[in-house]
């Protein structure tokens, strides 16, 4: 065969492998360009991620810190009995505070001029937060006690570089020379940052006090929605889901279903806001801002999701092991239960924690039914009032904060997202662990 | 609460009839279970839903019945000479409704007994003033006619809740008794126990038409509703936006268009940003990527469609918009006025949509079969060639179908556009000044402080009856073409 | 059988295409090609035929670098096509495929008009200088295929739309447009009725006066009917090479025989 070849001289063929011909070049050089594109695009998606993720740590972490005076304070019991014949009385003890503060500087050899208009504006009212403490602590008399007393917003934003000595403009708030006594007070290691857990546990202040918003009450508001979410839409969601999968016949009324359901799915949340203050609160005359209300809303929303997750495990579960406990005498009913549904279940369970997760950022509805603009002032009183007395709900209680007009607010909204944020991650990450752990291939 | 408690009650006697049921269809098959037609719990389980599913559905229809039967008991109280000119019916039920929960109030805080509450007169005491002071907020001195209905409206509403715990009651008694009777050992206890949990399927499978329902007429009514109070014709063609806060109806100018424009204006912008991005992102990991980066970077991708619509609000109002500002703004280019605009919703609504639409492509360009594929490398086409020419042509109904869908998404987009976008309503074609949305004015106008019943604050319901139509229109047609592309290929 | 046509058949000797030698292919772990060597002759249709998963396909996806787009495949030897050796790092498997074009198991035109799935290889390739000569490109590749005379009147309908031996046909025709040297056509016919086949059959004789056709199948009958040569595979190897008829009538290796007389595959 070989001799073959040699008998027949090769004709000059027009094409070489091993010599790439310039259009060949030149589509190489697209195909290139084409998988830079592609490259390119999962990069800005990920420059993204990062930016929305470096922003939110780092305007979100100073929200949990606050800036604290710590100051060793005695007061004896004739102090307290002068101050108390006096006719402003918190101002005399303002007085004893001041005469003890400046006592601490000047024991550490600093000397700074300062006034009780100073220590208000850095402290607020000093005086009768002392007051009302000895009031209720008389043992307490005649022993040092070591007061932490909150600074005022606007020196915390001195600390975390939202107030700058350049721009600083004196006003009623703070003046530039409250800030010579802050870095003395900061020198001489009276005035520091301090992790603050009164953001995670506290309740919503309110317009004027920026310093003193926490997040804990709309988490409890948010705690009793999910509440309200998982009892409704999980057995529903999984009634419809094994309604549909297992028994429906293939009919007009299943297939009305199936639309609406996928419909549902994309409605946006919006209108189930609308619903829910339309249906709920103006036609059942429902509470506004209840949890109750929010978690009805939230509950409509999340079964579409329920829905599509559990039709997706229960289809996993293999027509087999239902024929075999037919086989055995089981009613399709005792079949379904006993069988099919328990193999089912981590998938369930998945796409429920999943659906918790979205229903727990959802925010839009709940702008309609009230939630928003209610200052949280507290935690519910008891489990009932959980559910029916207004709150606010994390998402609710960041866009507030969002909308006030004092900037300071911005800072706990930031905050705010972090703490949603770790919630959605640790329900995310359960939700990956069972899957891992449950997950069953056929 | 008390229906809470009623509800507790109702579970306790279905709770005990279980019991009786079991026990009873045991005694009468002389303790042997094996001499029954069913396992011993279905006969529990039969007492049990016969005691509860009557009962819970009475309470429900109840619930919803007598909120409507109550209205038109008071509104009946109501001459036509109470209502002013300027005003409404509804106008005038808002207002006794507000008046009842006013007294309510009044009396669980101590301010007013019972008595007072029920037979007080406004024109010989301070009414008003105490319902104030109990924290009710009531718009105008509450007149004789008000309080009289909304004191009958408290007395008719109890009444009712007091008949219909009773009825509960009974129901479920009567339930129960009725099980219990027909309990015997031969009785087929497990047909008739299945054949209830069929039916309780069927009632939760049918929630979603339930909810569809309740979403069409609580918009539809509304939408009606005000219609009556401001033409229909303005409200689509009207060129201006401007709500008036002061008067009631007249003075508003409600023209749809502005907003359509805004609503359109930023989904292109999201758009824009979105689709070239994810689906050149969809193309790089079903195509090219290799199992690893595709493992790392798609679930990473998707981290941004799980971030909740409230964080790309503030990172819209807080970082990109000022970020924007400082380049497009006084400083920079001089384009730009302030941090919210169409720009920056446009912007951060994109990003909220890349993973949307990149996993979505990413199945549709993963359903094309490899045949394609070797087709067109057998020729001698290059990956990209095959993608351009065969893969992307093959999968376009799929992709526009994804886009469509991504679309409906932008449209119903809320919190973005509420933080990001700015609250002035124009017709304008500058990207870098602020313009509203649909949405966002279905918050503002239900927010504020506008009555319900005035236009002002209906007209957030049309708005949400647009905003349903759009976007139902564009989920249709998304899923038709989708289901046919699927349909193509299997 | 009727393997009557597979004797009579003359063989002359042609020049030597492709040359494989020692040859092997891996999946991961997995050895799907043991030490092949082949010479495929121009003008002549060979034919490899073997039990399924005996890794005919494998190879025959080796001769225009198919393989190169499934990761874990790795490929050693040397295969020459006109003695370049087409996995040389100089060559380009874009190139390459041009001039090995390629015919799959399931017709897979393009979900695009009849003339653009003609058109597209010489369009990706810049082998038209004109529309009219785009136009002779096709018609030229239609006639070819043999089914000029059934499409030209609707060029610009939907190649989809077409029956599934038109379909084969056309996929014959998309390969030709690129003008190759060689043709490796993956059980061509598996997906057809009869008359399809018969009509597909037909072609590939006729294509032989032009090309090197390589074809695998899994049809002795369908390899004694087209081919001149024919290589036997088992398990990964390469068993028996040589003339049709000789394979057919007068095998020498015994697994070749147990497999014509339906013993094993």
């Amino acid at each position: 065969m070989t001799d073959a070849s040699m008998d027949n001289p090769t004709p000059a063929r027009s094409r070489s492998l091993s010599q790439t011909d310039p259009n060949t070049r030149r589509r190489n050089a697209a195909e290139r360009r084409f998988r830079a594109y592609g490259m390119a695009a999962i990069l800005v998606g990920l420059f993204f991620l990062t930016v929305l993720f470096v922003s939110i740590v780092r305007s979100g972490l100073p929200a949990f810190t606050r800036t604290v005076v710590t100051v060793d304070f005695t007061l004896t019991q004739e102090q307290m009995d002068a101050a108390e014949s006096e006719l402003f009385k918190t101002k005399a003890y303002s007085n004893l505070f001041i005469a003890s503060l400046q006592e601490q500087l000047q024991q550490r050899g600093m000397t700074v001029e300062f006034d009780e208009a100073a220590i208000e504006r850095l402290l607020g009212k000093v005086g009768g937060t002392l007051r009302a403490h000895y009031q209720a602590n008389p043992d307490e008399l005649s022993q040092p006690v070591a007061f932490e007393l909150a600074a005022s917003s606007r020196v915390d934003g001195y600390f975390k570089g939202r107030v700058q000595r350049e721009t600083l403009q004196d006003s009623r708030f703070l003046q530039l020379s409250d800030l010579d006594l802050v870095d003395a007070l900061e020198e001489a290691g009276i005035i520091k940052q301090a992790f603050s857990w009164a953001f995670i546990t506290g309740a919503d202040s309110g317009v004027d006090n920026p310093g003193g918003a926490g997040i804990g009450a709309s988490v409890v508001g948010s705690f009793f929605m999910m509440l309200v979410v998982l009892v409704l839409s999980l057995p529903i969601g999984v009634a419809a889901s094994i309604y549909l999968e297992e028994f429906a016949p293939q009919n007009r009324f299943t297939d009305l279903i199936e639309v609406n359901i996928s419909n549902l799915a994309a409605v946006p949340s919006i209108v189930f806001g609308i619903l829910g203050l339309a249906v709920f609160i103006q036609f059942m005359h429902l509470p506004q801002s209840a949890p109750l209300v929010g978690g009805l809303v939230l509950s409509l929303m999340t079964l579409p999701t329920i829905i599509i997750s559990t039709r997706a495990s229960l289809k996993a579960v293999p027509p087999s092991i239902r024929d075999a406990a037919l086989g055995v005498g089981a009613s399709k009913m005792q079949a379904v239960f006993h069988h099919v549904l328990p193999l089912a279940a981590p998938g369930i369970l998945t796409g429920t924690i999943i659906g918790l997760a979205q229903a727990l950022g959802e925010t839009a509805p709940l702008l309609l039914i009230g939630m928003v603009g209610f200052v949280a002032r507290g935690y519910p009183e008891g489990f009932v009032e959980g559910f029916t007395e207004p709150n606010s709900a994390m998402p609710a209680q960041i866009y507030t904060w969002a909308a006030r007009a004092d900037v300071s607010f911005y800072e706990k909204a930031w905050g705010g997202i972090i703490i949603l944020l770790a919630f959605l991650l640790t329900m995310n990450i359960i939700a990956i662990i069972l899957r891992r752990r449950f997950e069953r291939r056929w | 609460m008390p229906l809470f408690w009623l509800i507790l009650i109702v579970l306790v006697i279905a709770a005990v009839g279980y019991m009786l049921g079991r026990s009873r269809a045991l005694a009468n098959a002389g303790g042997d279970s094996r001499e029954l037609h069913s396992l011993p719990s279905y006969y529990g389980w039969n007492v049990a839903l016969k005691a509860m599913v009557p009962t819970f559905g009475l309470l429900i229809v109840w619930l919803l019945a007598q909120p409507l039967y109550v209205n038109s008991v008071i509104s009946g109280m109501i001459p036509d000479s109470a209502i002013d000119d300027g005003s409404s019916r509804g106008l005038v039920m808002a207002e006794v409704r507000r008046a009842a929960t006013g007294l309510d109030n009044a009396v669980a805080q101590g301010l007013m007994d019972e008595d007072f509450a029920r037979n007080a007169r406004a024109d010989f005491t301070d009414v008003t003033q105490r319902l104030k002071d109990a924290g009710q907020i009531v718009t105008a001195e509450v007149t004789q006619t008000v309080l009289r209905a909304a004191q009958r409206y408290r007395i008719v509403n109890s009444t009712g809740y007091l008949i219909m715990s009773i009825a509960a009651i009974v129901v479920a008694l009567a339930g129960t008794l009725f099980a219990l009777r027909e309990t015997r050992a031969l009785f087929r206890a497990r047909n008739v126990v299945e054949f209830g949990i069929h039916a309780l399927l069927v009632a939760a499978a049918s929630i979603a038409i339930l909810t569809t329902v309740g979403i069409v007429l609580s918009l539809v009514f509304n939408t009606w509703e005000f219609f009556r109070l401001y033409p229909a014709s303005d409200f689509f063609f009207g060129l201006n936006w401007a709500p008036s806060f002061s008067g009631r109806g007249g003075s508003s100018d409600l023209g749809v268009l502005p907003l359509l424009w805004g609503t359109f204006y930023i989904s292109i912008v999201a758009l824009a940003v979105a689709v070239p991005i994810g689906l050149f992102a969809a193309i790089y990991l079903s195509e090219y990527a290799s199992p690893r980066v595709r493992s790392v970077a798609k679930p990473l991708l998707e981290i941004l469609a799980g971030i909740p619509t409230i964080v790309y609000g503030l990172f819209a109002l807080l970082t990109v918009g000022p970020l924007l500002l400082k380049v497009f703004g006084d400083d920079g280019l001089g384009w730009m006025q302030a941090g919210t605009a169409v720009m920056t919703a446009g912007l951060v609504m994109g990003i909220m949509l890349i993973p949307f639409v990149s996993s979505l492509s990413d199945d549709i360009i993963n359903a094309v079969p490899q045949a394609m594929r070797d087709g067109s490398y057998g020729l001698g086409a290059t990956q990209s060639e095959t993608i351009r020419q065969v893969v992307i042509p093959a999968a376009l109904p799929g992709i526009v179908g994804a886009i469509l869908l991504a679309a409906s998404r932008a449209i119903g987009e809320t919190m973005i556009v509420v933080l990001g976008a700015g609250a002035a309503a124009r017709l304008s074609l500058n990207p870098f000044e602020a313009m509203t949305t649909v949405t966002a004015k279905i918050v503002s106008q239900l927010t504020g402080d506008a009555d319900f019943a005035s236009p002002e604050a209906l007209v957030a319901f049309a708005l949400g009856m647009t905003l349903f139509v759009l976007t139902l229109g564009l989920n249709i047609i998304a899923l038709y073409i989708v289901r046919k592309y699927r349909e193509q290929y299997e | 059988m009727n393997d009557m046509t597979a004797v009579d058949k003359t063989v002359e000797t042609q020049r030597t295409k492709i040359a494989a030698q020692n040859v092997n292919v891996y999946y991961g772990d997995s050895h799907a090609i043991k030490d092949v060597n082949v010479e495929i002759e121009d003008k002549t249709v060979t034919a490899f035929i073997g039990p399924s998963g005996c890794g005919k396909s494998t190879f025959l996806r080796c001769l225009n670098r198919m393989n190169d787009t499934i990761d874990i495949c790795r490929v050693t030897g040397d295969i020459l096509l006109e003695g370049e050796d087409i996995y040389a790092k100089s060559v380009d498997p874009v190139q390459l495929r041009a001039q090995v074009g390629m015919v799959f198991q399931k017709p897979n035109p393009f979900p695009k008009s009849i003339y653009d799935n003609v058109a597209y290889g010489p369009r990706i390739h810049g082998m038209a200088k004109s529309k009219s000569d785009l136009d002779d490109i096709v018609e030229k590749s239609l006639r070819r295929g043999a089914i000029w005379d059934e499409v030209k009147d609707r060029l610009h309908a939907p190649g989809t739309g077409l029956s599934g031996g038109q379909q084969q046909r056309l996929c014959i025709a998309r390969a030709v447009a690129t003008e190759p040297e060689v043709l490796l056509m993956d059980e061509p016919c598996s997906a057809l009725d009869p008359i399809a086949t018969a009509q597909v059959e037909e072609l590939i004789d006729e294509l032989r006066e032009n090309y090197s056709v390589v074809i695998v199948t899994h049809s002795m009958q369908q390899a004694a009917r087209v081919s001149q040569k024919t290589a036997f595979f088992h398990l990964g190897n390469l068993v028996e090479f040589g003339p049709t008829g000789q394979i057919f009538t007068n095998p020498e290796d015994p697994r070749t025989e147990s497999y014509i007389t339906g013993r094993i595959g």
